[in-house]
């Protein structure tokens, strides 16, 4: 994410300047939507699993207030101390608190959306913590000085060749290794280190248990437990949303998680947190940062129920060619498109319209958002308040008018191809952005309304 | 206001009206005729490996055979006296140079291929992420089809720590090719005993 | 029984044949059709600019000229689905109502209402069948590639029964051609970069003429070819399905 305020058609213009970049990324995450199809398909109850999934997480929002105390009590039984954070600013500073406390001045994080969502680690770095991103796709982006480009696959946008550039820079690996085996060899000597020395660790949390207090982190590399089990200090971030009624859901959403993400049967690692270490102490912090608001929104809440598993990203035929900065939101893809504005409807007021409205993200949501009608609904609202181009809303109140009156849209009963004129993909004008790249329908002789009138009209 | 109270009040008031928590008996999860057969070829196909044995003698050949530096090894099980015993008290940071690990795994799960572990079995919780190469003593019995059966055995039961681990540590960052042994171990053997 | 055609505003305008040619297909399986003139447009251009709120006084004049037709059938999936869930009217929600339920996209009225089972046509050509979004996952035309479910498609049920066809498998099954109304404008490079790919996943598959349901999408496809001079050619569903013996 940038400061830029560029909006998703000029940032993905810009992406499509190198074509064959955008076939490279298109392929690539064609490529594991195909795995997260095999992964389903090796589950005949998926269908029934889904809305399993989406049943329990109704249930969630409908009763969180509950589950949130009850998770709280359990949690604080465990030995473990909860904080609640009303937004990102009160979130940064619990943590910074907490360094301070430990005098701690550097830290491992493994990967937490939540924090990019606080900007903790610009907070820490204007409060003099360094913070070191432990998941190695967020370790290239750390060092290269850019957020993630997607939630599950931070660095889906680098290729191999640019990584090996950027070790040989930081981690003084020879120049031009691109390969992936040696460079990930030379990311766990790297890290490693981090591990051993680091007192403090962060993690995110998947699915935090409001029966037992427990909490479940998903990886693949061991991150997560590299770095909380060798710290003094583990401090979990997650948003309220997380919570699970029961133990047992978990069989339910672990299922479901990387097989949608990946297509992965499972992650390496699913390790259920519930009481800290000897002589360890752990944190959790439940932030709200616009979460209740969203809850309150009848036609948007359902958007909470998300898992975080970026099933919608890859299979997104806008995200797959456009890249995840175009976005310019901390979440991508379409699942972004629709928490975004609840956040920043003005900054954001683009990311519904990134969208065809195809559906595909709505039928790989294991927790079935219907994200494609919310991105159709945020497009209402976005107008209704007032953020979309003041030219746009004249163009639409003429076509109001003309299309509510047969006699103005064939002027003069004769057709008087006003679609020609005004419907913006017709414009017949060489300047118009369909013409660019695509050429116009050649006009009839006659339209269907005057055949129809000369052959087959009886009145 | 605390802020607590400020989020809870905000929760309440804006969360709609209770929906009904589904019934998961009415999943009608899948179940394989050969648990262990799908077990081993799902747990191959990501990384892991597979060693049907007879009596843990023969973990004790297998990992002499297949990895060096043997003083390093640890064990948390009684059975292998000829694998160094884990001692307890160690700090986690001294583990880092621990080449093979070998712990007992609770359970096994067929339509994944991981294996519950507790912190019961490892004793220290850092054991089977900082080892080099992990392995790890399930019975053939402890096989279970799918992660709904995987909790209703877990059931109440206390632990303070618990992970699901299936294979090695991996990572597919680098565009998108797999390597296994990100951060920990490298390899993962599960060693099925009848 | 009586049939009111909807004809999608610029089919009527840029491709007539697509109108008559479900006309006379509907003509064909036994249907009165009428067609109300003073029809233009079912809004979703508005609608789906966020604009549904002006689409008021369209829905009214949807909903007087199309009430009291046993079905309103639109040789569009998109325009089909847009009726389907925003048609309302503060004159007469009644048969709003039932229009909501009474109108159909031409395929699925074939196959679900006419349950047509032969069909005299000859299309001696190899076709990629395109799977329109609205059609496909808004009104469940054929299965979708991303649900575990059983497969079907209405398109493919009325193709096959044409003599000569040759259906020709694409690489990927489903994916948008990119139109999206007014995304196509406001998106232009990614836009077009998705009908590109569409396209091109046609002609590595050898097909000679891309069919569908909706014809914006083949509109899309037709600019895309037309600019590069490709020899692959696009015909509406209702087209194939009208060609002679």
């Amino acid at each position: 994410m940038s400061s830029t305020n560029a909006k998703h058609p000029e940032l993905s213009a810009i992406f499509n300047k190198d074509e064959a970049r955008v076939d490279w990324h298109d392929e690539t995450l064609w490529w594991i939507r195909q795995k997260r199809d095999k992964a389903a398909w090796s589950v005949p109850e998926w269908e029934e699993l889904r809305n399993t999934a989406s049943a329990i997480k109704n249930n969630v929002l409908s009763n969180l207030h509950n589950y949130l105390i009850e998770f709280e009590k359990n949690a604080i039984a465990n030995g473990v101390t909860v904080h609640w954070a009303a937004d990102a600013k009160e979130h940064n500073e619990i943590v910074h608190a907490i360094l301070q406390q430990n005098k701690v001045s550097q830290i491992v994080k493994s990967k937490s959306m939540l924090t990019e969502e606080c900007g903790l680690n610009d907070y820490l770095a204007k409060n003099n913590v360094e913070v070191i991103d432990t998941d190695l796709g967020e370790r290239i982006v750390q060092l290269a000085g850019e957020h993630p480009s997607h939630i599950v696959l931070p660095c889906i946008h680098w290729k191999k060749e640019e990584i090996g550039e950027l070790f040989h820079k930081h981690l003084n690996t020879p120049k031009g290794n691109a390969d992936p085996q040696f460079l990930t060899a030379a990311a766990r000597i790297h890290l490693r280190e981090k591990f051993l020395t680091r007192k403090v660790a962060i993690t995110g949390v998947n699915f935090a248990v409001a029966e037992t207090g427990e909490f479940v982190v998903s990886t693949n590399e061991g991150n997560a437990d590299m770095g909380a089990h060798l710290a003094d200090v583990h401090i979990a971030c997650m948003g309220i949303e997380k919570i699970i009624p029961q133990r047992k859901h978990l069989g339910v959403f672990l299922r479901l998680l990387s097989r949608s993400a990946t297509g992965q049967p499972i992650t390496t690692y699913s390790s259920h947190f519930k009481k800290p270490n000897a002589h360890q102490a752990m944190h959790i912090i439940l932030v709200d940062n616009g979460r209740t608001v969203q809850l309150g929104r009848e036609s948007f809440r359902n958007s909470l129920k998300c898992i975080r598993c970026a099933a919608c990203f890859n299979t997104c035929p806008v995200y797959r060619r456009s890249g995840g900065f175009s976005y310019n939101a901390v979440i991508a893809g379409p699942i972004g498109s629709i928490l975004s504005p609840n956040l920043d409807m003005k900054k954001h007021a683009d990311l519904p319209f990134a969208s065809t409205l195809c559906g595909s993200c709505t039928n790989v949501c294991p927790v079935k958002i219907d994200i494609h009608n919310q991105l159709y609904l945020w497009r209402q609202e976005i107008t209704k308040q007032g953020y979309s181009p003041k030219m746009k809303t004249a163009a639409m109140k003429v076509m109001a008018v003309a299309l509510s009156k047969p006699a103005l849209f064939t002027i003069g009963g004769k057709a008087a191809r006003w679609v020609v004129k005004h419907l913006p993909f017709l414009v017949n004008n060489r300047l118009n952005p369909w013409y660019k790249q695509r050429d116009l329908p050649t006009a009839p002789k006659q339209s269907f309304t005057e055949w129809y009138k000369q052959n087959r009209h009886e009145q | 206001m605390s802020s607590k109270e400020k989020i809870l009040a905000a929760v309440k008031l804006n969360q709609p009206a209770l929906q009904q928590l589904p019934d998961l008996g009415n999943l009608n999860a899948i179940q394989y005729e050969d648990t262990f057969l799908q077990f081993s070829t799902v747990l191959k196909t990501i990384g892991g490996t597979v060693v049907e044995i007879k009596n843990t003698d023969e973990i004790i050949e297998y990992v002499k055979n297949n990895f060096s530096n043997v003083q390093n090894f640890v064990t948390t099980l009684p059975e292998l006296p000829e694998i160094k015993m884990l001692d307890e008290k160690l700090d986690a940071h001294f583990l880092e140079n621990i080449e093979v690990a070998i712990i007992r795994a609770l359970f096994g799960v067929a339509e994944n291929g991981s294996v519950w572990v507790t912190d019961e079995e490892m004793k220290i919780r850092a054991l089977p992420f900082i080892c080099q190469h992990l392995a790890v003593l399930l019975h053939k019995k402890d096989l279970v089809n799918n992660m709904h059966e995987a909790y209703n055995l877990i059931g109440a039961k206390q632990y303070d720590f618990g992970v699901f681990i299936a294979g090695p540590s991996k990572t597919a960052d680098i565009e998108q090719s797999l390597v296994l042994g990100a951060h920990g171990p490298k390899t993962m053997t599960v060693f099925v005993i009848a | 029984m009586n049939v009111g055609l909807f004809i999608p505003c610029y089919v009527n305008q840029f491709y007539p044949q697509v109108g008559i040619a479900t006309l006379e297909l509907l003509e064909k399986f036994g249907c009165k059709v009428g067609f109300p003139t003073k029809q233009t447009c079912c809004g979703q251009p508005m609608a789906n600019s966020g604009y549904e709120v002006m689409g008021a006084s369209c829905n009214e004049l949807f909903t007087e000229i199309f009430a009291g037709y046993d079905y309103v059938v639109c040789p569009s999936g998109s325009c089909t689905l847009h009726i389907k869930d925003h048609l309302h009217s503060e004159k007469n929600e009644a048969a709003a109502t039932t229009i909501r339920k009474t109108v159909y996209e031409l395929a699925e009225f074939l196959v679900d209402v006419l349950k047509v089972e032969k069909i005299e046509a000859s299309f001696p050509y190899r076709v990629g069948v395109h799977q329109s979004c609205h059609g496909q996952r808004g009104l469940h035309t054929s299965q979708m590639s991303e649900l575990v479910a059983a497969p079907f498609s209405k398109m493919d049920v009325l193709l096959k029964q044409v003599k000569g066809i040759e259906l020709m498998k694409l690489d990927r099954v489903d994916e948008c051609c990119g139109f999206g109304g007014t995304f196509c404008i406001v998106e232009e490079s990614i836009s077009a970069k998705m009908g590109k790919d569409r396209v091109a996943d046609h002609e590595r598959n050898q097909v000679q003429v891309i069919t569908g349901g909706d014809m914006s999408c083949l509109m899309h496809m037709e600019g895309i070819l037309k600019r590069k001079k490709s020899n692959v050619v696009i015909k509406h569903i209702a087209e194939i399905l009208n060609s002679e013996m």
